[in-house]
This record gives structure tokens, C-alpha cells and sequence, in this order.
């Protein structure tokens, strides 16, 4: 009861907040923006005659590019809306009247994790829909695996927001975002290693890549959706943020499965045994 | 010997160390069910801090601590217990109606009761005109009454109430006083921390004097202390005779101008101490019995070394 309670103020929170709107709000210009562009790439398909195959494949790659940035979006998004939720109300001590209620605090932390994954799941549905939406009316092209890639972003997205938490329940705000956000730009530098590791062919490098995603597996979940989504022809392309010539493996969603209820566990352990 | 489903807290050389530093030494306390009960002491004496271990926000470090016969910071336990924080945050994106239902529903209140007891609470603290308000657009006197509100919500059997007339003018102080005198009445045990010790003192059965994370000294409230008695006279034509003749009533009895000041074993004597003035021909205007204060009281106790 206790965790539908909480997930519920989480959610209304963001609501009152406008936090809730103003996503929508961003989301909407970001999806109008990427039609107006796709729009006018689709004009020039006809006035240059390009053939179909190629203007199939620039499309892909459109709708690629723009899956990236609700990507990118969709990380920001998790961690910085949920980073204050816990090491905030520690703080300020709002959590003493709430903690201090019949209600274990694991389900006041699950609650608001619930809340989050929530509203994550509607903004990246919303985003990753909306982007395909865009493409297929404009251009008649959708995400090659739409629901795989969908919940490999959205694995991501929780990935985060466990970890996130975990932090937030030892740490200040300040200090969870920033671990945070440089855990996942230490998986993000890695992908990249391990995609050069891949084209030059230095396993060294490659597997600097593969311990930089066992250390923080988001990045990996992106390349593994960007390779579900993309065309067959985009997957071969080499050096670019969506190149998949080292794909991580489905042990490698598995794993990344295993850290996000780790890091969860972590939190509840860490938020039922400290003082508030 | 009291058994300890009678206490509404019993502790047991509790403690808790932050890092390196102590803040609450050895807490040992009984507080029998149905008394209103003060927590006196200086700023980091360990008050807040005792208060967060009996309710399990803070882990004691050693000790033991129950609230209602049940070990401190038990689920079952605080559904009986309301508790108003010293700094009374809560979520303020709600109106007060919304605070209450949420703290209602994690008490686990029926949404039934809560709609008989939301309103009533509003009105108790006088909040009903600004139901419909933000808590972000409330005064800190309005926050602590909503708080106080939160607090009662599920009729507690055991009320810790940590600061609670500090952001309040006298009307809410007034408020505060009559809340704890008919919790009182209906068999609450309360638990009130203020630094305001004319409060605790009006409020209060009995008080534990805390220093250093130590219970000094506990005293009740309505024996000892209100029987040691102080009396000004403001007189005129009182003669030096007439001073040496209270000797009767008091061994100290100091005169200065018009005023008189002695010292009574108990306020029974006072009116036999005006008619002995009155029929040596003193002009009696003001008789202003001073009990010994708690402040006094507390400044001995607990301030010998600079406590304060």
C-alpha cells in the first residue's frame, strides 16, 4: 500500500511541479523541429530523384540520429529529475514526517522508484513513438525492432535511475548527480573506445570498452537498441555513435538487468539503515 | 516497579555517537502512559536526537528503546504515534487538506474516516480559510499548525511534539497548550520538547532536565517545584517590626521601598502573611506570588557550565 502511496505523490509531484509539462512541452518542440526536418529532406528525395534505397537509408539514419537524442534525453531526464527526490528531503528532513508513519522506508524508496519508472516509461514511449511516428508518416520508415529497442532505452532509463538512487540515499544532490551522470559518461567514452577497438581491429581497446560497460552498462543498452533499430546497411556503418560492429550481447542485457536491481537493492539497504 | 506495557517510553542507557562525536550519552527514562512530559535541556543536549532514535529515524549507536511496550522505530508501534518535527517540513507543492489525506493514507486511514477527520483538524488548528492554499504560501506559524494537525490525525496514544510553539504567536501558543491538555484528557501520553520552559511549565506533569546526553534530573511539575514559593508585596507604611514579626511565616523576608519579598513554604501560608501586615497597619497594593521558575530551575541544573 505504502509503495502505491508514494508512487502516487512522486508522480503528483512532478505533475505540480510542472516538471511533468514542461518534458511534454520540450518533447513536443523536439518532435516538431525533427518533422521540419525530415519534411524537407523528404522535398528534396523528389526534386533530386534520389532512388529508394537511398532515400530509405538517409531516413534510417534520420530516425536513428533522433532516437539518439531522446537517448541522450531520456538519460539526462532520469537522472535529473529523480536525484533530488531523496538526498533533498534528507536534507531539508521533509522524509522525518513521512518515514516516521506506519510504512516500511523500503516502500517509501520503492514507491518513489515506482513513480519515476513510471513516468520515464511515458516520456520515452511518448519520445521513441513520437520519433516513429515522424518518420513512417513523413517518410514511411519505422524502427527496424521498435519494441526491443523501445525497452532496451527503457532499461537504460531504469538502469539509471536505480543507480541514481543508490547514491542519493549516502549522498548530497550535488554529489549523486555528478556521480551519476560521470558513471554514464565513463560507460559512453567506453562505447566509443570499444567501437574504434572494433574498426582497428585492437582488442586491447575493445575490451577497455567492455570493462568501462561492465563498471556502468547504459551505454551499452543504447548501442544494443540502436542496433535493433537501425537498417542492416546503417549497422555496418563505421565510426558514428550508432556504429554496432561490437554489439553487446544479450549476456550484456542480462547483466546490465542484474546491476540495475543490485543498485536498487543497494539503495533500500543503505535508505532502511541510515538516520534521516 | 512499573511493568513496561505501562511506560509509554522506556530507555536503556541509550547513545548515539556520530562520528566521533557523542550526542546522546546515556539516556535512561520511563514515561508512564497518560503523562505530559517536558524534555528540557541547552541547545545539543541530545533532545532532538533522543526524540529521532524513540521513533527510528536514528539508529542508537547502543541502548535499548521502547514505545509502547514495542521496540522503538516498530511499524506497528508508530501507527500509534503522532509526531510533529522541529523543523516542519513537508511536502509544500500541497494544500493543507492534501497533506492530511496523504499522512491519513499512510496511517492507513480509510478515505471515510479521513473525510470526517480532515476537516475537523482544520478547524481545530484554524486553518479552514486557507484550505485551498499552497503550504509554499504558509507562514511558519501556519506550517507548525498543520504539522500539529498531521500529528493527531490518527488520535496517537503517544505524541512527540519537538518545538512545537516556536514559530507560533500567542494565540497559536494558546492553541498548542489547549491540544495537549485534552490529548491529555483522553489518556495520550505526550512528549514535548521547547526551549520555551513558561510553556513546559504551564503544560507539563512532569520534566527531565538533559544535559550532555544525560538525564540529570526528572521532577514533577505539579509537587515540588510549584511548592517552593516566592511572594512580592508591594506595601506601604511597612515598618522594620513589622518585617522581623514574618519570621513566623519565613526564615527570608527582605524589604526594599515598598516592595517585600519572601520566601513561603507553601501558598497556603500567603493569606495568613496578609492578614498579619494588614492588621499592623501596612496599605497592602499587590501580592504577586513568584514560584521558583523552571528557568531558575533549569539554569541551575543544566547550565553550570555555560551551557546555555
Amino acid at each position: 500500500m505504502g509503495i502505491w502511496i508514494m508512487a502516487g505523490v512522486t508522480f503528483r509531484e512532478a505533475a505540480r511541479k510542472k516538471m511533468l509539462w514542461m518534458a511534454l512541452a520540450a518533447g513536443c518542440a523536439f518532435l516538431t523541429l525533427f518533422a521540419t526536418g525530415l519534411h524537407f529532406q523528404a522535398k528534396d528525395f523528389a526534386a533530386h530523384g534520389m532512388s529508394p534505397i537511398l532515400r530509405r537509408e538517409i531516413s534510417f539514419t534520420m530516425l536513428t540520429m533522433a532516437l539518439y537524442a531522446v537517448d541522450l534525453l531520456a538519460v539526462l531526464m532520469t537522472i535529473l529529475t529523480s536525484v533530488d527526490t531523496l538526498s533533498g528531503e534528507i536534507a531539508s528532513g521533509t522524509i522525518q514526517a513521512v518515514a516516521t508513519k506506519p510504512v516500511p522506508r523500503w516502500q517509501v524508496l520503492v514507491g518513489k522508484w515506482v513513480g519515476f519508472v513510471g513516468m520515464l516509461t511515458a516520456y520515452i514511449a511518448i519520445m521513441v513513438g513520437g520519433v516513429n511516428t515522424v518518420t513512417y508518416v513523413m517518410a514511411g520508415v519505422t524502427a527496424r525492432h521498435l519494441f526491443p529497442g523501445f525497452l532496451l532505452i527503457w532499461m537504460e532509463s531504469v538502469v539509471l535511475l536505480s543507480v541514481t538512487f543508490a547514491f542519493a540515499t549516502s549522498f548530497s544532490t550535488l554529489t549523486s548527480g555528478i556521480l551519476a551522470l560521470g558513471l554514464h559518461g565513463l560507460a559512453f567514452i567506453g562505447g566509443w573506445i570499444e567501437q574504434l577497438g572494433a574498426i582497428t581491429q585492437t582488442q586491447r581497446a575493445v575490451n577497455v570498452g567492455v570493462i568501462a560497460s561492465v563498471i556502468m552498462p547504459s551505454e551499452a543498452l543504447w548501442r544494443r537498441a540502436a542496433f535493433e533499430m537501425q537498417s542492416p546497411l546503417a549497422n555496418a556503418m563505421r565510426v558514428s555513435p550508432f556504429s554496432t560492429l561490437s554489439v553487446p550481447s544479450g549476456a550484456m542485457v542480462f547483466y546490465a538487468g542484474l546491476y540495475m536491481v543490485l543498485a536498487l537493492a543497494i539503495a533500500i539497504r543503505r535508505f532502511s539503515q541510515r538516520d534521516l | 516497579m512499573t511493568r513496561s506495557y505501562d511506560l509509554a517510553i522506556r530507555t536503556r542507557g541509550l547513545r548515539k555517537v556520530f562520528g566521533g562525536k557523542v550526542a546522546v550519552r546515556n539516556l535512561t527514562l520511563d514515561v508512564p502512559r497518560g503523562e505530559v512530559f517536558g524534555f528540557l535541556g541547552p541547545n545539543g543536549a541530545g533532545k532532538s536526537t533522543s526524540i529521532k532514535m524513540l521513533l527510528g529515524l536514528v539508529f542508537p549507536t547502543s541502548g535499548e528503546a521502547e514505545i509502547l511496550g514495542r521496540p522503538a522505530g516498530d511499524v506497528k508501534a508508530r501507527s500509534k504515534v503522532g509526531f510533529l518535527p522541529e523543523h516542519f517540513r513537508f511536502y509544500d507543492w500541497l494544500t493543507p487538506a492534501e497533506l492530511l489525506k496523504l499522512h491519513g493514507r499512510l496511517y492507513g486511514m480509510s478515505q471515510s474516516a479521513l473525510r470526517e477527520r480532515i476537516p475537523a483538524l482544520l478547524d481545530l488548528v484554524a486553518l479552514t480559510p486557507h484550505r485551498d492554499k499552497r503550504l509554499q504560501e504558509f507562514s511558519k506559524g501556519m506550517l507548525q499548525r498543520i504539522g500539529l494537525a498531521q500529528a493527531l490525525l490518527n488520535d496517537p496514544e503517544l505524541i512527540f511534539l519537538d518545538e512545537p510553539t516556536s514559530g507560533l504567536d500567542p494565540f497559536g501558543r494558546r492553541l498548542v497548550r489547549d491540544i495537549i491538555k485534552a490529548q491529555r484528557a483522553r489518556g495520550a501520553t505526550v512528549l514535548l520538547n521547547s526551549h520555551l520552559l513558561g510553556e513546559v511549565e504551564i503544560t507539563c506533569d512532569r520534566v527531565a532536565f538533559i544535559k550532555d546526553g544525560e538525564v540529570v534530573e526528572t521532577c514533577a511539575l505539579n509537587g515540588e517545584l510549584k511548592e517552593q514559593n516566592t511572594v512580592a508585596i508591594r506595601a506601604g507604611r511597612v515598618t522594620a517590626e513589622m518585617v522581623e514579626g514574618l519570621v513566623q511565616f519565613t526564615s527570608s523576608a527582605t524589604h526594599e521601598g515598598e516592595r517585600l519579598t519572601l520566601s513561603l513554604a507553601s501558598s497556603a501560608q500567603l493569606p495568613e502573611v496578609v492578614r498579619y501586615l494588614v492588621t499592623k497597619g501596612a496599605d497592602i497594593y499587590e501580592v504577586t506570588p513568584q514560584r521558583l521558575s523552571l528557568e531558575e530551575r533549569f539554569l541551575r541544573i543544566v547550565a553550570t557550565d555555560g551551557g546555555m
